[in-house]
C-alpha cells in the first residue's frame, strides 16, 4: 500500500468511526442541512440494503490475554454504489436502519468531489459534539476521584 | 417421559390477557416508556443484556417492560429474539486498557498511576430509604449536577494503565500471556455446545452469560472455605470502550460504536507448584454494563476453575468445571425447573399406579408374615 493510500484509508477510518457514533437524531437533522446545500438527494443503488444482525464481541483474557468470546451486540450494516460508481459501506451499533443508510450515503460522498462540504456540514460537526460528551464525562468522572490513604503508611 | 397435552386455548388467551392488564396496573397511572426503563433502571437493564447475552440497552429495557421487571422472564426474551438475528462476523478483541474511565477502583494499591475514580457508586452510601424520592423531587439533585459539571470544565482523567502489569515488574503475579504468543481463535459455545474439559476462553464465555446469583454465591462459598481461595480486587474499571471490526469488504478495521463495559482483575494466593513458583494468580471478569458485583464474582469463579492447570486439588462445586458451567444459565435452569409446571398427568398416572401396586405388594407379603406368624405369637 503506497503512503497516499494509506492516508486515504485512515482519513475514511475517522469518517467512518465519526458517523458510526454519532447520534442518530443529529446525524438526521445535519443530513436534512446537507441535502439543501447539495440540491438534490444523491442517486444510489443497493448493494446490500440496510440490514440488522449481531457481532460478536470479543474480550482479552485478563484483558491482553487470549481472545475469548463475551457476548454479542446489534449492529447494522449497509453497502450501495452512487451514480457516479463509488461505493459507501456503513457498519453501525445498533438497529437503526436509517443511520446505516445514511452513514453509508456520506461514506461514498466523503470519498469523491461532495468531499469538502460533507466534511464541513456533518463530519465536524458530529465530531466536536462526541468531543464535547466526551470531556462532560471524563469532567463528571474527575470529580470523583479519591485519595485514600491508611491509617499507617509503612512508606512514612 | 412427557406425553404432549392439547386444548386450553380460550383458557390460554384470557390468561394471557390478564397478565397483559396486570402488568399495566392501575390505568390512572401514567404507562412507563421503554426509554424511561432504559434511562431510569440501568442497573437492570445492564444484567438482561449481561445473561441475555445481546448489548442493546433498548431491547433489554424492552424485554424488561413485557416481562413485567422479571429479569430472568426478560432474559428469556432477549435470547429468544437473539436466535432470529444473522450473525455478522465478530468484532475484535475489545482494548480495555484503552476505556474511557467512569469509575476505577483497586483494593490492593493505593497510588496507582491515574488515580482511583469512585465514579457513580451505591459504596459508601448508609443503606437508608431516601423518602425524598418518593415526591418528585428529583429536578433539584439535577440542577446541582449540572452546576459541578460547569465549574469543572477543563478537567482531564489521565491515562490509567492496567495496574497489575505495570506493578509486576518483580514478576510476582502471573502474566496473562507469554512474550511471544499468537492469538488462537477462541471457541464459541453458540456455535458448538461445550464439550468438557472446556478450555478457560470457552469458561468465560459462559461464565459471562451465567446467573449473577448462582456466580455470586459460588464465588461467596470459594471465599468462606469451600475452595482455597483468598482473593483481593487487583482492579476494577467500569467505562466506554470502542468496538472495532474488519468488513469483509474494506479489509481494514473500522469502528462501529461504544459499548459500556466493567472489567475485574483479582489477584489470589498461590502456594506454587512443581512447575510454577510461590506467585499470585489472577482470575477475570468482563462484563457488559456497570455489573460489579457480577465482574467480581466471574472473576473469582474464573480463578477457583483454573485450579486444575495450577494443580490444585478439585474439592468443591466452585472448582468442579462441569458443575458449575452447566447449571450457571439462567435460561436452562428456569426451563427446567419451570417446566415441571406443565401438564405431567400421564406421567404422574404411572408413577402413581406403580406406587399402589408396591404398596399392594408390600400388604401381600406382610399379611402373609403374619399369617405365619401368628401360630407362634398364639404359641
Amino acid at each position: 500500500m503506497t503512503a497516499s493510500t494509506d492516508q486515504q484509508v485512515q482519513a475514511r477510518q475517522r469518517w467512518i468511526s465519526v458517523l458510526a457514533k454519532a447520534d442518530s437524531e443529529q446525524l438526521q437533522q445535519l443530513w436534512q442541512q446537507c441535502l439543501m446545500q447539495l440540491g438534490a438527494a444523491p442517486d444510489y443503488q443497493f448493494i446490500r440494503k440496510p440490514e440488522s444482525g449481531l457481532t460478536m464481541l470479543r474480550g482479552r483474557i485478563g484483558g491482553s490475554g487470549q481472545p475469548f468470546n463475551l457476548g454479542e451486540m446489534t449492529l447494522t450494516r449497509c453497502a450501495l454504489r452512487l451514480e457516479s460508481g463509488t461505493l459507501g459501506v456503513s457498519y453501525i451499533q445498533g438497529r437503526n436502519h436509517q443511520h446505516a443508510l445514511l452513514a453509508a450515503l456520506a461514506d461514498a460522498l466523503l470519498q469523491q468531489d461532495e468531499h469538502d462540504l460533507i466534511q464541513r456540514q456533518l463530519i465536524t460537526p458530529l465530531a466536536s459534539q462526541q468531543r464535547a460528551d466526551r470531556e462532560a464525562r471524563d469532567s463528571a468522572s474527575a470529580d470523583t476521584k479519591v485519595d485514600f490513604f491508611t491509617l499507617v503508611r509503612g512508606e512514612d | 417421559m412427557y406425553v404432549a397435552v392439547k386444548g386450553g386455548e380460550k383458557a390460554i388467551d384470557n390468561a394471557h390477557a390478564l397478565m397483559a392488564k396486570r402488568r399495566r396496573g392501575d390505568t390512572g397511572i401514567a404507562e412507563l416508556s421503554v426509554e424511561q426503563i432504559r434511562q431510569q433502571l440501568p442497573l437492570a437493564v445492564d444484567r438482561v443484556m449481561n445473561e441475555g447475552s445481546v448489548y442493546d440497552p433498548q431491547l433489554a429495557a424492552l424485554a424488561l417492560k413485557q416481562a413485567s421487571g422479571d429479569a430472568v422472564e426478560a432474559i428469556f426474551l432477549l435470547r429468544a429474539y437473539r436466535t432470529t438475528l444473522p450473525r455478522i462476523g465478530y468484532s475484535e478483541p475489545l482494548d480495555t486498557e484503552a476505556m474511557q474511565i467512569e469509575r476505577r477502583v483497586s483494593g490492593t494499591f493505593k497510588d496507582l498511576p491515574g488515580g482511583q475514580i469512585l465514579g457513580p457508586t451505591y459504596d459508601y452510601t448508609h443503606r437508608l430509604l431516601d423518602f425524598s424520592l418518593l415526591a418528585d423531587a428529583q429536578a433539584e439533585g439535577a440542577e446541582e449536577a449540572a452546576e459541578s459539571a460547569d465549574s469543572k470544565l477543563a478537567v482531564e482523567v489521565e491515562a490509567c494503565p492496567r495496574v497489575l502489569e505495570l506493578l509486576n515488574k518483580e514478576g510476582l503475579i502471573e502474566n496473562s500471556r507469554q512474550p511471544d504468543e499468537a492469538d488462537q481463535v477462541p471457541g464459541d459455545l453458540t456455535r458448538q455446545p461445550i464439550s468438557y474439559p472446556a478450555d478457560r476462553a470457552l469458561r468465560l464465555q459462559n461464565l459471562a452469560r451465567g446467573d449473577e446469583g448462582f456466580l455470586l454465591s459460588l464465588s461467596y462459598a470459594s471465599m468462606r472455605g469451600y475452595g482455597d481461595s483468598h482473593p483481593f480486587a487487583g482492579e476494577m474499571r467500569c467505562g466506554r470502550v470502542t468496538v472495532e471490526l474488519v468488513p469483509e469488504e474494506l479489509g481494514f478495521p473500522i469502528e462501529v460504536g461504544e459499548v459500556q463495559l466493567t472489567e475485574c482483575e483479582m489477584v489470589n494466593q498461590f502456594h506454587g507448584s512443581k512447575e510454577q513458583p510461590p506467585q499470585f494468580t489472577r482470575g477475570y471478569g468482563l462484563v457488559f454494563g456497570y455489573s460489579e458485583r457480577k465482574a467480581m464474582s466471574m472473576a473469582l469463579i474464573d480463578r477457583s476453575l483454573r485450579c486444575e492447570e495450577l494443580g490444585e486439588q478439585v474439592l468443591y462445586p466452585n472448582q468442579d468445571q462441569e458443575f458449575v458451567l452447566s447449571h450457571s444459565d439462567c435460561v436452562s435452569a428456569n426451563g427446567f425447573v419451570s417446566h415441571l409446571k406443565l401438564p405431567h398427568y400421564v406421567d404422574f398416572q404411572s408413577e402413581l399406579e406403580m406406587i399402589r401396586r408396591l404398596r399392594s405388594e408390600s400388604v401381600e407379603v406382610q399379611s402373609g408374615d403374619n399369617a405365619t406368624e401368628q401360630p407362634e405369637a398364639e404359641a
